[in-house]
């Protein structure tokens, strides 16, 4: 089985639009958003759920005002600020890391599991998908992506699927280092501005450092060619290959807002006869 | 006042918006790029950077010698980030909260702090506008505590901008916090509504009074307006899509030096905002 993840650096670089374009070519696979932060392939795959969990991860404090005293050992000890004059726990400061509620000399201080989002296992019109929602200004998104990978794999097990296509988070931190361990390729989407470039340039160093495989794409790439040819050149200096091109086209726009793939849209345009010959590619490069 | 520009998602012209309004405004303003995942801001401000920084957060270090094994820290430690293993005490500074917890439990006085590295941040100008991002180190996952520490350059006399990272969980949220007020730029897509929606929910949270940026306005649908008009978020600046504005920002250029007509319609965007704060314009 080999899973593929789709990331970007930063987001709006037609990620989503590429991994359910990719969706509509395969056959056999699972998808996973684990974009869990702002998901949005549902939108397009329209997904019927079947089965729904609670997330639960961390804990966050909670003062007993009846039992507390006030002594203000907790105020003290608490390196986030996130305990009021009045006693009470900030509770989007509060990091969730115990020391009150180990320290408190009247036990005042419950620490209760937090439940901080939701994960879904759901059929769409290309087979099965899972995702998540991570509750608003929730933490532990690295945990809710690893948890939502790991059940695309046993979804993909069970089914005898034999790949799993993952819309990877934004950005270079906790979410996306969760979504690329292990992995058995990574393909980054990028744009050719200089904005574009300074992304992907970083996100190429984080597949280097997790050691895993990297491949790309590049979109909208009529926008600026020449910085479309310096991040192949980028790409080549570092062994990552540039599978492709895609014009800037708005069909991707109109196809997002009927809720449709590429391919069920438009198919028969250029964009998506480009996003067909990367797809065979990264298929290929999969085999190697 | 500090006002921080976020939205939902990356790749909306966030940045686009925080760097032209802030060269828009004239003196007396700060730029501040909290996505210290992807900075971008200085791309396009292509700031003189007269200062580096490294930021460090306390992880433990434990000493041998006076540790008698008893568990506490690994007992107390929330995220497994120091652990006791046979006859020794393992920490793993990566998964580290810098909580402290730790040392202040130890009773034998074994643990103390040294700096594990987070990222940089640098300080600089572009004229009279001054800038200050934060990078994180690659491979760092948390980006809070260096949040935290650009911010921490905020001058309170002066107006400051904050460029946000994308999202709706820790790093947005420490960037938006104690902000008088955000402004959400979006795209009239069903993507960019759904998105929207969740950042509102995160502005929402923290009390925060906020108004719409629509980008590439004319591609997409009405979807977006719809939604502002039914929960009263008002709209303060449309941006149309124009293959002239792609290609000026791909090339790394301002559109406030490059489109006539920008930097007006900037300054009005201001003045909107402070209109809706309560502040006394300029
Ligand atoms: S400082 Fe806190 S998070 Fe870090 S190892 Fe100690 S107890 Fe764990
Ligand atoms: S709390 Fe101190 S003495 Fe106890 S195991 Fe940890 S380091 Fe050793």
């Amino acid at each position: 089985m080999k899973e593929i993840i789709i990331i970007s650096g930063k987001g709006g670089t037609g990620k989503t639009s590429l991994v359910s374009a990719f969706s509509s070519l395969a056959e056999n696979a699972v998808l996973c958003d684990a974009d869990v932060d702002a998901a949005d392939l549902h939108l397009i795959m329209s997904p019927r759920t079947g089965e729904t969990h609670e997330f639960r991860s961390g804990h966050s404090a909670v003062i007993n005002p009846e039992k507390c005293t006030q002594c203000g050992l907790c105020r003290e000890m608490c390196r986030w600020n996130a305990i009021s004059e009045d006693f009470e726990v900030d509770s989007i400061a509060c990091e969730g890391c115990g020391v009150c509620w180990y320290f408190c000399p009247e036990k005042a201080i419950d620490f209760p599991e937090n439940t901080c989002g939701e994960w879904f296992i759901s059929d769409t019109r290309f087979g099965p998908m899972v995702h998540a929602r991570l509750g608003i200004a929730e933490e532990n998104s690295g945990k809710l992506v690893s948890l939502v990978r790991q059940k695309a794999r046993e979804l993909a097990e069970e089914k005898k699927l034999d790949m799993i296509i993952t819309d990877g988070p934004p950005g270079v931190g906790c979410p996306v280092i969760a979504s690329i361990g292990g992995a058995d390729a990574v393909l980054i989407v990028t744009e050719p501005t200089v904005s574009g470039k300074h992304d992907m340039e970083r996100v190429v160093q984080l597949a280097e450092h997790f050691r895993v495989p990297a491949m790309l794409c590049v979109n909208k790439f009529d926008l600026n060619a020449e910085i479309a040819r310096d991040i192949e050149a980028f790409g080549r200096e570092k062994g990552v290959e540039c599978l492709g091109h895609i014009p800037f086209d708005p069909v991707f726009t109109r196809s997002m807002v009927q809720a449709q793939t590429v391919f069920e849209y438009a198919p028969d345009t250029d964009a998506a006869r480009n996003v067909r010959e990367i797809w065979n590619r990264v298929l290929t490069k999969l085999q190697d | 006042m500090i006002i921080s520009i976020a939205s939902g998602k990356g790749g909306t012209g966030k940045t686009t918006v925080a760097t032209n309004l802030a060269l828009s405004l004239g003196e007396n303003v700060q730029l501040l790029d909290c996505d210290v995942e992807e900075p971008n801001a200085h791309l396009f401000i292509q700031p003189t950077f007269e200062s580096t920084e490294t930021v460090t957060t306390p992880v433990p270090q434990v000493d041998m010698e006076k540790c008698s094994l008893c568990g506490k820290c690994d007992e107390i430690c929330q995220f497994r980030s120091i652990v006791v293993v046979g006859t020794t005490v393992l920490a793993f500074p990566e998964l580290c909260h810098s909580c402290g917890g730790c040392m202040a439990v130890c009773p034998e006085k074994a643990i103390t702090e040294i700096g594990r590295e987070l990222g940089v941040i640098q300080k600089g100008w572009r004229g009279s506008l001054e800038f200050v991002h934060g990078k994180s180190r690659v491979g760092e996952a948390m980006s809070p505590p260096l949040i935290e520490k650009v911010r921490e350059h905020i001058s309170p006399e002066k107006l400051n901008i904050i460029d946000a990272p994308p999202g709706t969980s820790c790093p947005v949220i420490a960037a938006m916090r104690d902000t008088d007020f955000v402004l959400l730029v979006t795209e009239p897509t069903p993507f960019g509504l759904n998105d929207l929606k969740l950042a509102v929910g995160a502005v929402k949270i923290l009390g925060i009074p906020c108004g719409l940026i629509i980008n590439r306005s004319d591609l997409g649908d009405d979807r977006v307006k719809t939604y502002a008009e039914e929960t009263g978020l008002p709209i303060l600046m449309e941006i149309p899509f124009d293959r002239r504005i792609a290609e000026v920002y791909s090339r790394g250029e301002m559109l406030v030096d490059a489109i006539p007509g920008m930097r007006e319609k900037f300054v009005e965007l201001y003045d909107r905002i402070t209109a809706l704060t309560g502040g006394a314009g300029r």
